[in-house]
């Protein structure tokens, strides 16, 4: 596929075309939804209520977080809903034989439970090179299934409050912890996309031949993106356990939604392309229009109609507005497949 | 616009001319029917260890009928996926054709209800296909979307099971010749028109070539766009047979009669099963069935064991991700050659 | 249906048609056919007739004669052990007993085998009512066999479930439907090899030879709102909470609600679903607390999420209002906690005993009632200590009636 050698102004052209098609529709989005939200609700931007707004929106962010370096590596993680599940049953039948246990210790636990898991997906896909569509399917099925069947279907424990503030308290009283730990999975994702692992990650998923020739660990690089989102599904699990309690249902369709919600942020499916900071923004875009549609009091049934018109014309605006520059700057990665 | 191209290793494959394979233990589409035979036989030995009857008539009877369903829907997914494609709408389409079905044929004679949904399926099919290759929304998210907005629209409608199908129409679910339900003629027609579409027509051989290289077949003249449409309207129209089955079956439309079973899911594994790559260009109809025959089996066995229904999901993640492990095991002997050959390069330079 | 109208042209669709068409005469000419079908015709059912007459939504599944035997029903003094609601019985006049001599197996029940074709156990209640019936039957040294067919939520696999075991050599067959109308022909099927009982949801047949359920959503969406009427002035605002939409078994709920509140005049200004998903039950409260100011009441339609909208009031600094909730320990517990004015309607999970003892009076040809309808408890402040057990799981039902049965509460998760 050597076809044309690209001016210096048409790849800066494609540069930022390229800034733009991945990210900007996400901003216009959200900023659309948001204001739609101020209307509705005067309310809405008042610290309180603007605060429980992200605490609601955080296990989305973070998972979209998670989520997005998987995808952006070429992959997908379906798995993540049933850690969340997994993670929140887990937890209170934990606490059921050891209810004095700190919850420091459970929340740690968790989270290495969801990497180890993340490491399983990991290393499914690349070293038995399973499509990580089938890993994290099979994996989703396996955590739903294993986690009853030891539970006997419900998990014997209560979650304790100490536990449980992290997703539901305040820092200081005003701050929630959820809101915390949302802006630390975002400077750590940007600070990890920044370093040299973001670069062979974007590389990877862009084109996985080339990465490899160019001497990335390819297999490595991958593992360590499944072990990410599983920790971020974990910690995920840890906020929804503590914002809501326990629940045999806690993350059912949360797979689908942090997938929407990174496409929404502009990130290909494929991998290679997109930033971690839109596919968060897309997270707050779709608990934005949750919020909305359910303010709105669109009749309660057709939420979901509206919900699926809005994504599916969202994503469809993003790839419209540049698809001419993106169809020209990716002909060449688009061969790929045919190495 | 494919939904799941990422899987560079798989979709590596040496590029076989569809229909022209000759049988090898190693193709996957004779080593998941050799699977299910295989599973048959250990699943005959353990139930009659544990004291119970396995070949008997009753029960080939229910895994055929149980296969009849997931069957129908994974045949037409197996169209989709092997464009490259994939369709998640499935389940609420399914739901609302049995529920389409049921109230047409209340009111109205069978003929205009096996039309209606037909119709139906054939317009969401093509919705699909014109937001997949139109609006260049992904497959996932496009077929995602699709089953947000008709489960919306069964939910704004329906507040239970609706409409009546007519004891002659409820034949179809029920009815026998010797020990093979006449569903399954159902499921073999459908299957081998599907067979005959991927295998032996034009439209076919630019299914498999969209799906392995949708560049390289665009550039080869294939109309990959009307390609995908249609993948998508044969798959809905697979789901709106899957649709009208259940309806006879269940005597009346149910809302939920798609979803809870997550047909959705389910037929994406048994289609994988059957050894169709995800990202497109390899597989087919043939190895779909059995997949869904395998997964059947499984099914009969853990229901005679009487195996508790969680574990059940347990075992058949194992398995499907364990089967398709064995498909990808050529492509990690090429790839491990290609490493070592590398290896063998870099140490020639040095 | 215009949807479906205004689409494509199935003429093109046609030629794809006539091969399976073709297959289907075919096979339907075959002389040898056979059908598991059951001869008489069931198509014409009065009942869907009569509901697709009316536009409006509501009427289109209330059904005012039901309503008012439900209301009628909570009134009635149950016959039947004093203490042991699942062996009780309301009103068995009503449906006439049976008399079940065909069916006593010979030389007494004992090593008989009961089967049991299960909707599923994907929740807590389903959970719950299946490990106390495994309980009952281990009661039972008379029992020799149970097998349980789980059809996982698949209305399909339920069909050929009971098509399973109506074809083993079963004594008598206990089915939990998962839908309401599409089971009837398989169990009108099996109704016609051994007898056969159905619980909890019934089916649109009278084939069975009994039908075993409290009383039923009338009586609860009724017990939860009263309850709110009393406790709130006129005029005061109601969230109401409900699963999900289209489950008919939720739906006579929150019509019985629904005429409560307006007859009393409660404004009611918010009813969603939550999907039984806690997280989205506490945001829907917390929006209608931001959006409403003051909540006076919340009406739920089943218990899964309602310690979630209790969390929402904390949470927002407000006075928890008067909140309905169903016998689920957590609910208790926080009800308990926090000292809510509540009430906790039950659909109690004790029915799931009920069907064993009646498999083994109908096969020792005891009779039975042929609707055997099962007291529907209501847990209130009064009779709170009956439902509350210390030391349940979060997710156990209180109504299980199981304190007595072997391997309580280790079994259920308590300690």
């Amino acid at each position: 596929m050597t076809t044309t050698t690209p001016s210096a102004t048409t790849t800066v052209f494609a540069g930022v075309g390229r800034r733009l098609g991945t990210g900007a529709p996400v901003y216009v989005l959200l900023a659309v939804l948001l204001a739609a939200l101020a209307i509705t609700d005067p309310g809405f931007y008042e610290p309180d209520s603007f605060l429980a707004f992200i605490k609601r929106a955080a296990p989305l962010v973070i998972l979209a977080a998670g989520q997005y370096m998987v995808i952006v590596s070429g992959g997908f993680d379906l798995s993540v809903g049933a850690v969340v599940t997994a993670g929140v049953v887990a937890g209170a039948e934990f606490y059921g034989s050891y209810p004095d246990a700190p919850w420091l210790l459970v929340t740690a636990g968790l989270l290495l439970a969801g990497a180890i898991v993340g490491l399983v997906n990991g290393l499914i896909s690349t070293v038995l090179l399973v499509p990580s569509f089938i890993t994290t399917l099979g994996m989703m099925l396996i955590l739903e299934g294993a986690v009853f069947y030891w539970t006997g279907g419900s998990p014997q424990g209560v979650l304790p409050e100490s536990f449980r503030s992290f997703g539901r308290g305040e820092a200081g009283g005003w701050l929630p912890w959820a809101v915390l730990a949302c802006l630390a999975v975002g400077a750590i994702a940007v600070w990890l996309m920044r370093s040299d692992f973001g670069r062979t990650l974007l590389a990877t998923g862009d084109n996985e031949r080339a990465a490899a020739l160019a001497g990335v660990r390819v297999p490595r690089v991958r593992t360590l993106a499944f072990v990410l989102s599983g920790t971020a599904a974990a910690l995920a699990a840890v906020l929804v356990a503590g914002f809501s309690g326990v629940s045999a249902q806690a993350g059912r369709g949360l797979e689908f939604e942090a997938i929407t919600a990174v496409v929404l942020g502009g990130v290909i499916l494929g991998g290679g392309r997109g930033s971690v900071v839109a596919a968060m923004a897309g997270a707050f875009s779709l608990q934005a229009l949750f919020t909305l549609l359910n303010l709105q009091g669109v009749s309660g049934a057709l939420e979901s109609t509206v919900q699926g018109f809005i994504v599916i014309a969202a994503v469809g605006l993003g790839a419209a507005d540049f698809s001419r520059l993106r169809r020209r700057r990716s002909q060449p990665s688009e061969g790929k497949s045919s190495s | 616009m494919t939904a799941v191209r990422t899987e560079a290793p798989v979709s590596a494959a040496p590029r076989r001319l569809p229909g022209a394979g000759r049988l090898k233990v190693t193709d996957p589409v004779v080593g998941v029917w050799l699977a299910a035979a295989a599973v048959t036989l250990i699943g005959w030995i353990v139930v009659t260890i544990d004291g119970g009857q396995f070949m008997t008539q009753s029960n080939f009877t229910g895994i055929l009928q149980n296969s009849v369903a997931l069957g129908l829907v994974a045949v037409g997914q197996s169209a989709v996926i092997l464009t490259g494609s994939l369709d998640l709408s499935v389940a609420y389409l399914i739901s609302l054709g049995t529920l389409v079905a049921a109230e047409t044929m209340e009111g109205g004679s069978v003929v205009t209800a096996v039309l209606a949904v037909l119709a139906l399926s054939a317009a969401v099919g093509l919705a699909n296909g014109l937001i997949v290759t139109g609006l260049k929304v992904n497959a996932f998210i496009a077929t995602l979307g699709m089953a947000f907005i008709l489960r919306g629209y069964i939910e704004d409608n329906y507040t239970g099971p609706a409409g009546d199908v007519p004891a002659s129409f409820q034949r179809l679910g029920y009815d026998r010749i010797g020990f093979i339900p006449i569903s399954v003629f159902l499921l073999i027609a459908v299957a081998a028109v599907l067979w005959l579409i991927t295998k032996r027509t034009r439209l076919g051989h630019h299914m498999y070539a969209t799906g392995g290289d949708e560049h390289a077949a665009r550039l080869s003249g294939v109309r990959t766009r009307r390609t995908v449409i249609y993948a998508h309207v044969l798959c809905a129209l697979c789901v709106g047979a899957a649709a009208l089955f259940l309806a006879s079956r269940l005597g009346a439309g149910a809302p939920w009669a798609g979803t809870e079973a997550r047909y959705d899911l389910d037929s994406i594994a048994a289609v994988v099963l059957g050894g169709t790559a995800l990202a497109g260009g390899r597989g087919g109809v043939a190895g779909t069935l059995g997949g869904v025959l395998l997964l059947s089996v499984l099914d009969s066995i853990f229901n005679q064991l009487s195996v508790d229904p969680f574990f059940k999901n347990v075992v058949r993640g194992v398995v499907i991700i364990a089967a398709v492990a064995l498909y990808a095991r050529p492509f990690r002997r090429r790839a491990k050659a290609r490493d070592e050959a590398r290896a063998k390069e870099k140490g020639a330079l040095a | 249906m215009s949807r479906t109208r205004r689409t494509t042209r199935p003429g093109a669709r046609n030629r794809r048609l006539a091969a399976p068409a073709a297959a289907l005469l075919a096979a339907a000419l075959l002389a040898s056919c056979s059908s598991d079908a059951p001869k008489d015709d069931l198509a014409d059912d009065p009942a869907a007739s009569e509901q697709a007459e009316d536009g409006d939504k509501r009427s289109e599944f209330f059904d005012q004669a039901d309503y008012d035997r439900q209301l009628e029903l909570t009134k009635a003094t149950p016959e039947g052990p004093e203490g042991k609601p699942w062996e009780q019985m309301l009103d068995p006049a009503s449906g006439g007993m049976v008399d079940t001599s065909e069916y006593a197996m010979e030389g007494g029940v004992e090593g008989a085998k009961l089967c049991f074709s299960n909707a599923g156990v994907f929740n807590p209640w389903r959970q719950v009512g299946l490990k106390t019936m495994k309980a009952e039957v281990a009661q039972h040294d008379e029992i020799a066999d149970f097998t349980v067919l789980d059809a996982q939520g698949k209305d399909d696999k339920q069909i050929s479930d009971i098509q399973e075991l109506s074809g083993q050599d079963c004594d008598a067959l206990i089915v939990s439907p998962n839908t309401t109308a599409t089971l009837t022909p398989a169990v009108e099927e099996a109704c016609g090899k051994i007898p056969v009982i159905v619980f909890d949801r019934g089916v649109e047949t009278d084939c069975a030879v009994t039908f075993i359920s409290p009383i039923g959503g009338y009586a609860y969406g009724a017990a939860a709102a009263d309850f709110l009427v009393d406790e709130v002035d006129k005029g005061g605002k109601i969230v109401a909470l409900r699963i999900s939409p289209g489950v008919d078994v939720l739906e006579t709920r929150w019509s019985a609600a629904e005429i409560a509140f307006e007859k009393a005049g409660l404004d009611v200004v918010e009813v969603k679903f939550t999907d039984g998903d806690p997280s989205k039950a506490k945001s829907i409260v917390s929006d209608a607390i931001a959006r409403h100011g003051r909540i006076d009441g919340v009406w739920m339609d089943s218990g899964a999420t309602s310690v979630a909208a209790v969390e929402a009031f904390e949470d927002a600094g407000e006075d928890i209002p008067p909140i309905t909730g169903e016998d689920q320990q957590d609910f208790l517990q926080a009800w308990k906690d926090k000292d809510l004015t509540a009430i906790a309607p039950a659909y109690p999970t004790f029915q799931w005993r009920t069907p064993v003892i009646a498999a083994l009076k109908i096969l020792k040809g005891e009779e039975v009632p042929k609707e055997w309808t099962l007291p529907q408890p209501v847990v209130t402040e009064e009779n709170f200590d009956e439902y509350y057990k210390e030391g349940m799981p979060p997710l156990h039902y209180g109504a299980c009636g199981c304190e007595e049965l072997p391997g309580y509460p280790g079994d259920w998760g308590g300690e």
